[in-house]
């Protein structure tokens, strides 16, 4: 599915001619990413995370698969297996810094892109499905690399393990028999390792098939673009490949300079010290805290220290770090303005820097020790960033006044000059 | 498909007929499948619980004799810690001199313990908050403010009674099921 006016494949090569008689999955790249995918012409360089992530899940793919042959997914051996994967496998430590440092690179593109859609509501009609398999991708984001953090079978691995296995504790009644039966066994061990290992290296191939997903449910409308504006005749419109490639291309060199940079002269840098220390069951780090990615939904579940009608405050934490995420469902609907980018509703952006700021603080808050005034401020601000999409979002669609949208795609790039009137 | 079903019904409504053989072989075999499918669903289920050599090594036997009053020691129950006190008499006084109703989660320790053993906390070493270590158990360990634990992950102080008195756990220092095998030995689980 594209725009009528997108550019069609015709194979020249009698082989190629040959295999899209046959199969053509030529045809389907080059009309997914190829010069058949007719892109508005307008795209900035926030439309480049897109393809950022994507390529992130590559290097994970690849630096994952060959990891797993020199890993020993055993609790007696997994410390010592990264070890000698650090150590004696030629060029191992390479390819582990490359995938720990990738997993930090892979979150830090997708939060860009994910806030890049929610200043440009890319969340709007008609591409709700597209928002709404992000998220599902996010969330196995996160179980991947959950899971892939224990397999070190460090001390924040296993602590980890236990604090997060003991979130589902929290759940009344069924709740210590889930978290057994998710260990198998009381604390965990051999068992839990060896699952978490088995899922960590299945669900990104879930990921990959949830990604096709994604980008065919972009594809039905097309990509947004930062006016918001639809797309509304050839001249709108540049073929994918080379424009896109091209920029895309530039922006993927610029990621790799900054993920070098940090692969080579900081590569301990976002890790945490003790997960260089064997799990002891025994002894607990004194403090854990998960990986930096996790730290603002760590600060809303640590936020709740009160009960309340009593349900305890442990419950009510946990119901409410995955209310944070889950939140994000109803999006499309809680925002009703017709207005798409953020550029032209006054009102709407300056709350969105708000809720940059307010995510950044609860960041911050979850790496910091449970302490005051640590846990005052995430209970304040884990409360603004609900108000914001439950209060603040809907009230500001109804009384905002927008700023006037330009009349189509091409009079933006090209204001009201006599050429692009002629072009329409 | 649709276009077929709906031409069906149509010739079925038109002969008049109810339940055809064919749409009773249809359900029969759907239903056959489903059966097949559900009754796998245990096996894919239950292998994720405790394997028999985790739960074979769910009980633990902890010798007492050694434990003087005062003192402490660490054991290992279903991996977890185990923490196994000899109270003195003072901070059996203690325990009991705080109003069982003042307290976070309302245990005495007579609840705590075993009938006539009251000298003998026996407790999971997990902190009820977030599952860490606390301290107090080992020699020269941090007491807390109240005698008991201090778990140094989030400041959670737990009496001599393991009690939670002050920081942000929920519960007591949970005791497991134990019983004494003899006045020095006990069985936990």
């Amino acid at each position: 599915m594209s725009f009528p006016w997108a550019e069609q494949y015709t194979p020249v090569n009698p082989l190629m001619k040959w295999v899209d008689d046959r199969l053509p999955l030529p045809r389907f790249v080059y009309n997914a990413v190829g010069a058949g995918y007719a892109v508005p012409r307008n795209l900035n360089y926030w439309w480049n995370f897109g393809v950022l992530s994507g390529f992130a899940l590559v290097l994970q793919l690849v630096t994952g698969i060959i990891l797993a042959m020199h890993y020993g997914a055993n609790a007696g051996v997994a410390f010592d297996s990264v070890e000698h994967i650090m150590r004696d496998v030629n060029g191992g430590w390479l390819l582990r810094y490359a995938h720990a440092n990738g997993a930090s690179f892979f979150f830090i593109v997708v939060y860009i892109h994910i806030f890049r859609g929610l200043f440009f509501g890319s969340y709007k009609a008609p591409r709700e499905m597209v928002w709404l398999l992000g998220l599902v991708i996010f969330l196995l984001m996160m179980a991947t690399a959950f899971m892939g953090y224990v397999l070190p079978w460090g001390q924040m691995s296993f602590w980890g393990a236990k604090v997060i296995t003991g979130l589902f504790g929290a759940i009344p009644v069924v709740g210590e028999p889930i978290q057994t039966w998710l260990l198998g066994g009381f604390a965990p061990g051999n068992a839990a390792l060896n699952r978490f290992f088995s899922l960590h290296y299945l669900l990104p191939f879930v990921i990959a098939a949830v990604v096709i997903l994604h980008i065919w449910a972009l594809h039905i409308p097309g990509s947004s673009n930062p006016t918001g504006v639809d797309v509304k005749g050839p001249q709108d419109t540049v073929p994918f490949h080379p424009y896109y490639t091209a920029k895309d291309g530039f922006g993927l060199g610029v990621f790799l300079i900054i993920y070098a940079l940090v692969l080579f002269f900081g590569p301990n840098m976002l890790g945490h010290p003790d997960n260089y220390i064997p799990a002891n069951p025994m002894s607990t780090p004194a403090h854990i805290v998960p990986e930096w990615y996790f730290w603002p939904f760590y600060a809303i579940l640590r936020a709740f220290t009160f009960d309340f009608f009593f349900v305890p405050a442990k419950l009510l934490g946990v119901l409410a770090m995955f209310a944070s995420i889950l939140l994000l469902f109803v999006l499309p609907w809680l925002d009703t303005s017709p207005v798409r980018s953020g550029r032209y509703r006054p009102l709407f952006r300056k709350f969105f820097y708000l809720l940059l700021v307010d995510v950044a603080i609860l960041g911050y808050c979850g790496g910091a020790p449970a302490a005051e005034p640590y846990v005052m401020i995430s209970q304040i601000a884990a409360a603004y960033y609900f108000a914001h999409f439950l209060i603040i979002l809907p009230i500001v669609s109804k009384i905002e006044r927008p700023l006037p949208l330009p009349n189509s795609i091409t009079e933006a790039v090209l204001g009201h000059e006599p050429a692009a009137v002629a072009a329409e | 498909m649709a276009t077929v079903e709906t031409s069906e019904t149509a010739v079925s409504a038109a002969e008049g007929e109810g339940v055809r053989r064919r749409d009773f072989i249809n359900v029969a075999a759907v239903a056959f499948a489903g059966v097949g499918a559900v009754a796998v669903l245990p096996t894919l289920i239950n292998q994720m619980n405790p394997s028999a050599d985790v739960l074979a090594a769910a009980t633990t036997e902890v010798d007492l004799s050694a434990i003087k009053p005062g003192q402490a020691i660490k054991a290992v129950f279903r991996s977890q810690p185990l923490f196994v006190r000899q109270l003195t008499p003072k901070e059996i006084a203690e325990a009991d001199a705080r109003p069982v109703a003042s307290l976070r989660d309302p245990q005495s320790l007579e609840e705590r313990t075993q009938p006539g053993k009251k000298q003998w906390l026996v407790t999971m070493g997990v902190c009820t908050h977030l599952g860490c270590v606390p301290l107090g158990a080992g020699e020269g360990e941090v007491r807390g403010e109240f005698g008991g634990y201090f778990c140094p992950c989030h400041g959670s102080s737990y009496d001599t009674a393991a009690r939670i008195i002050k920081g942000p756990a929920p519960k007591n220092l949970e005791v497991p099921e134990y019983k004494f095998t003899s006045d020095t030995a006990i069985l936990v689980g």
